[in-house]
């Protein structure tokens, strides 16, 4: 490892106990060409800098742990690799997300947005003895890309709109709620449709920037998934009007 | 569960998403030939304009060529001031005012004769 080169890392070190502000710290880390920034931030917490903090599990950008900016881009810094940045580069913490120490924040919003939503199949009668559901592929192909998500939040690391609005469930939660709505299995649409469609918070804060879809290193495409949403809310919203129509028709019908 | 209030961006972004698509199908082709190109002493432009006055077809069809355009436009306006950060309440209800009044304004100015 001694004589391996060495790169400068500039790593964002913040303790709210101490520090009134975050701070960039510089590192320089031996690598080679297959030396991740997760490499890099293990070798100086194993051997730098003990009291460095990061969340990492896997190693394989299948946990989502590892979310990171990396020279201000949202990366999974076990995915991304330091012979790309020759020029050194800058970690920091997740854009967009309350900062509890360096690089680890707090994702309690996004949990609770994904939890709103309720990601998993509502409603369905079938029990175990009258066997599997059975799905066509192009039923499968309907959503299988938006069942690729590892909630790594990233997406809400990109998404400005998130940024000017925390309030807002952002792209991986809603992008879970399309998934199940398209899901032939499901039956909870209508459970989903209220938070999908409010005022505050719901799909509608998109205005479609769709960096959310260039950040997601598992190719999820949040932002095609917000898209069919709108439409479905806009359909929605149309259904919901005809119906009150009618409703004031009939009300009306009575009373005559 | 409490009631959740809905959104009524949904009729605005109708409204945006036709105004988008008609300003990338149709605007283009009808600025150059009914402005652009008579301005240059290209004939032809005159028959679009005798359409426009003479037919309920070429008066709808310039209507939706101004008015959905001017709801596109307005909407963007909208959502770009609170991506500035300018947040106010009045902003909504003044762009949607805007894009309505001069809808009239245009309805005037097609269907008088």
């Amino acid at each position: 490892m001694a004589d391996m080169n060495k790169m400068s890392l500039r790593v964002m070190r913040y303790n709210p106990e101490r520090d009134d502000a975050p701070r960039m710290q510089g590192y320089d880390v031996p690598w080679d060409p297959s030396t991740s920034f997760l490499d890099a931030l293990s070798y100086i917490k194993d051997t730098l800098d003990p009291s460095l903090s990061f969340r990492s599990s896997c190693r394989m950008a299948i946990c989502g742990s590892c979310g990171v900016m990396i020279n201000g881009v949202p990366k999974l810094a076990c995915k991304t690799f330091l012979r790309d940045y020759p020029e050194g580069a800058a970690v920091e913490a997740m854009a967009n997300f309350p900062v509890e120490r360096d690089l680890v924040v707090d994702l309690t919003h996004f949990l609770e947005y994904i939890q709103t939503l309720k990601p998993y199949i509502l409603g369905n009668q079938r029990r175990p003895e009258e066997g599997p559901n059975s799905q066509t592929p192009e039923q499968l192909a309907a959503f299988r890309k938006f069942s690729m998500c590892i909630n790594c939040g990233l997406c809400y690391a990109a998404c400005p709109q998130f940024g000017l609005n925390s309030g807002f469930l952002g792209p991986a939660a809603l992008t879970l709620a399309q998934r199940y709505n398209l899901d032939s299995r499901d039956f909870g649409k209508a459970e989903r449709m209220p938070h999908i469609n409010k005022e505050k918070g719901g799909v509608w804060a998109c205005t479609f920037v769709g960096y959310c879809s260039e950040v997601c290193p598992k190719h999820v495409d949040p932002a095609s998934a917000l898209q069919q949403c709108k439409v479905e809310s806009a359909l929605d919203f149309a259904a919901a009007v005809l119906n009150c129509t009618k409703k004031k028709e009939a009300g009306h019908g009575k009373q005559t | 569960m409490k009631e959740l209030k809905r959104s009524n961006e949904p009729l605005f972004w109708l409204l945006f998403g036709a105004g988008g698509m008609w300003g990338a199908i149709f605007a283009p082709i009808i600025i150059l030939s009914m402005l652009l190109l008579p301005a240059f002493g290209v004939e032809g432009g005159e028959r679009l304009w005798r359409l426009v006055h003479d037919s309920i077809f070429g008066k709808v069809f310039m209507l939706a060529m101004i008015v959905l355009p001017l709801w596109c436009g307005f909407h963007r306006i909208h959502h770009c001031l609170h991506d500035m950060k300018i947040h106010s309440a009045l902003v909504k209800p003044l762009c949607y005012l805007a894009a309505l009044a001069l809808s009239g304004l245009a309805f005037w100015a097609v269907v008088t004769p």
